[in-house]
């Protein structure tokens, strides 16, 4: 079993924190690695990279937004409950090398992703700038964690609450102007990667993005998180999750994404509205 | 002949109507009665020098243990089959007797063979719901570690071997749950997944230490696994690695590979969704490509699973499907249509990216190939639609680089399989030996557990007696 020792709620409860025990597993995690997460005999298994590890406490850190009856359940799971099953690291670690000025992107829960390879990225002597958004200031993660792992870091709202009023890609592309950027790393949701990677295209900058598809064993076994990238198929699990942003198929993915999606939200009415009747 | 069989005919196990069963997950066959299970028994010959013995992999004292049961004695019956296979049940259930041991009896030369698969599995399940839970002898304690990394049916018998001979052993399994394609492969109504439990649960009383979620190669690594304390280490990780058709729209939701499938439907039980949390796509038009008995349970669950129609569509013919007579036959009872000698050439979608149908060609078989199998050649012009919601791609599966690319000092083959050392599993790397699909690629359960009997005996002389 692995206990969960740290629960915190950002973003008025829609993103959860935990830090877990699973002294195995943050031995040997890198940044951008993912583990796999379950919750109760009965459970889905789930896809998650890691946001933070500690190997002298033996613990990992996952930050996760509440969506569907699997991340309810575990939303429900307080300091000292386990999760029933916790599998990794999987996945390639991120290429990690000393470039220059580098951007980072951030969306979302993708924020949480994106912070260690943020810190990794300033570690080993890159200019790093980064950029995180939300729709709203209440939903926005991890700002300050951000600002210490970054030499310049620019917030975004969507509704203009804080910080920029507009998109993450806007002020990503002044930067882009001021030219010399060497390297961009995208993680958030499929739409902004792609909105990203279109830019970055037209300015000719590499530019890395970490996937999440819908995936069951996460050791190349299933083929159920298969991406097409520069026109052939990937399996995320094993050959990811990060792939070079140019050449994702995005709108295959989002489709791919959508694959349960009745499913699940019939799965997770039914299961919200039983648990709330009791 | 005809005569003398019928004289002496097979007793036949009862199994569900096909009609009923065809939307239910109970196992097909429902068991022999302990008095058909004697009168069966009392065909056996007793030859001599069995002939059946020698077609087992395993070497399972056959007469020995028919003998047990038309003495009644089944207690002693299913001690003499463990001393030669930890997996009794599972056999039974799953072997390919018709090649092996019933392929070889001599009965079986003038009538139907004796049911030697039945009776095995009798054994095993009069035990689990009748028997006395003792165990058998274990040889004194060696003080060797033993890492067996896997827990399908090779590492099962590598550790239920090593055990009794003394040493320590762990098995280390990458799923939440033991039991490797006996669990995540094989569906529930052709091998129930609480007789696999009970299975394991049998190694685990023997004192094998089972620790899940721990994917080698990744948590941690072979050197480490030394590194930790291991004396010797066992690799059979299964192939893995599913193969893909390659053709247009491969990608479109509703095309899933066979190992998606069948472990969502019976490692994560998504049949039973949404009283589990996982889903499973609910086909209604389903093809199922390939002709294997991973087609066949994949297809039979597509069926069970409220399919208004499911077809397999194969290249070649009837006679080149790879699958077992009785799978076949099964599914063909079951309402699973043969759609042979047709290939694919595409899928069609819609504008979601859902699957809705798939263009074939009628082939006609040519010259033989290289496997010495009749080359399915198209034939001009025999374009046809197929309608479909869910395609299930089940055309076998290669290796899983996963462990072995982390493993340089382990050689491979140019597939990409551990090469290993006849009759022994040991392979380049000094205290790892390999065995089942991750050496042979995609083969059957009891060759897995022939492997691992031969690796099992190398590595206690390696710890007894040295490399």
């Amino acid at each position: 079993m692995f206990k969960i020792v740290r629960r915190e709620e950002m973003a008025e409860g829609t993103v959860i924190l935990n830090e877990i025990e699973a002294p195995a597993i943050a031995k040997k995690a890198l940044p951008g690695q993912f583990v796999i997460l379950k919750a109760g005999e009965d459970g889905e298994r789930i896809p998650l990279t890691m946001a933070y590890t500690d190997k002298d406490n033996g613990t990992i850190t996952i930050i996760y937004m509440v969506v569907g009856k699997s991340t309810e359940l575990f939303k429900e799971l307080q300091v000292g409950d386990s999760f029933t099953d916790v599998i990794g690291p999987l996945g390639k670690a991120t290429h990690l090398e000393k470039l220059g000025k580098v951007i980072c992107v951030g969306g979302g829960t993708g924020v949480a992703v994106l912070h260690p390879i943020t810190r990794a990225m300033k570690e080993i002597g890159n200019d790093v700038t980064c950029i995180i958004g939300a729709r709203t200031k209440d939903l926005l993660i991890l700002e300050e964690q951000m600002t210490e792992a970054s030499h310049d870091l620019r917030v975004c709202t969507d509704d203009g609450s804080y910080g920029h009023h507009g998109f993450v890609t806007d002020v990503m592309k002044e930067v882009l102007e001021q030219g010399d950027v060497k390297q961009v790393v995208a993680i958030g949701p499929v739409p902004m990667m792609k909105a990203v990677s279109n830019i970055t295209k037209e300015f000719n900058v590499p530019t890395l993005v970490s996937l999440n598809p819908i995936m069951v064993d996460g050791t190349g076994m299933c083929g159920g998180c298969r991406v097409s990238v520069a026109g052939e198929t990937k399996f995320a699990c094993v050959d990811g999750p990060e792939f070079d942003g140019h050449q994702v198929d995005y709108d295959e993915l989002m489709l791919r994404l959508q694959a349960y999606l009745e499913d699940e939200k019939k799965c997770h009415n039914d299961y919200c509205t039983i648990r709330d009747a009791q | 002949m005809a005569e003398k069989a019928k004289k002496n005919p097979r007793v036949a196990m009862p199994e569900q109507d096909p009609q009923v069963r065809a939307r239910n997950f109970l196992e097909v066959p429902t068991g022999y009665t302990p008095k058909m299970a004697q009168e069966e028994a009392a065909r056996c010959l007793q030859c001599k020098k069995p002939a059946c013995v020698a077609g087992c992999p395993v070497e399972v004292d056959i007469p020995g243990f028919i003998d047990l049961i038309s003495q009644g004695d089944i207690t002693a019956a299913i001690r003499n089959l463990w001393t030669k296979n930890a997996l009794p049940a599972v056999c039974g259930r799953v072997c390919p007797q018709e090649i092996q041991c019933e392929g070889k009896c001599i009965v079986g030369k003038k009538g139907e063979p004796v049911a030697i698969g039945n009776l095995e599995r009798f054994c095993a399940d009069y035990e689990r719901e009748n028997g006395t839970g003792e165990l058998p002898p274990k040889a004194e304690a060696t003080g060797k570690k033993v890492a067996v990394v896997g827990s399908g049916p090779s590492g099962l018998t590598v550790a239920g071997d090593l055990i009794l001979k003394g040493h320590d052993v762990t098995i280390l399994e990458a799923f939440h749950k033991p039991g490797g394609v006996l669990v995540y492969g094989i569906p529930e109504f052709r091998l129930p997944k609480d007789i696999v439990a009970q299975e394991v649960n049998f190694l685990e009383r023997l004192g094998v230490k089972l620790e899940c979620n721990a994917v080698v190669g990744r948590t941690v690594s072979l050197d480490e696994l030394f590194e930790e304390g291991y004396d010797a280490i066992y690799v059979g990780v299964g192939a893995g690695l599913p193969r893909f058709m390659n053709l247009p729209g491969e990608n479109l939701v509703g095309i899933l590979s066979a190992n998606e499938y069948l472990t969502r439907a019976n490692l994560m039980k998504a049949y039973k969704f949404p009283e589990v949390d996982t889903p499973i796509p609910m086909g209604k038009n389903v093809v199922v490509l390939g002709a294997g008995n991973v087609a066949m349970d994949a297809a039979r669950t597509a069926m069970r699973l409220g399919a208004e129609n499911v077809r397999v569509v194969y290249r070649r013919s009837r006679e080149e499907m790879p699958a077992r007579q009785a799978e076949i036959h099964h599914a063909e009872e079951e309402g699973i249509e043969m759609y042979l000698l047709t290939n694919p050439t595409q899928y069609l979608g819609n504008e979601k990216g859902r699957l809705t149908g798939m263009e074939c060609l009628k082939m006609e078989l040519g010259e033989p190939d290289d496997s010495g199998r009749r080359r399915p050649v198209p034939i001009e012009g025999s374009e046809f639609h197929l309608e479909c919601d869910l395609c299930i791609v089940a055309v076998g599966s290669g290796a899983n680089p996963l462990l072995t690319s982390e493993t340089p000092d382990m050689k491979l083959n140019q597939w990409g399989y551990v090469m290993t050392e006849e009759h022994s599993g040991k392979t380049t790397k000094k205290g790892v030996w390999a065995g089942g699909d991750i050496v042979t690629g995609a083969a059957t359960v009891i060759l897995a557990m022939g492997a691992g009997r031969e690796a099992a005996n190398s590595i206690h002389d390696y710890l007894t007696l040295g490399w």
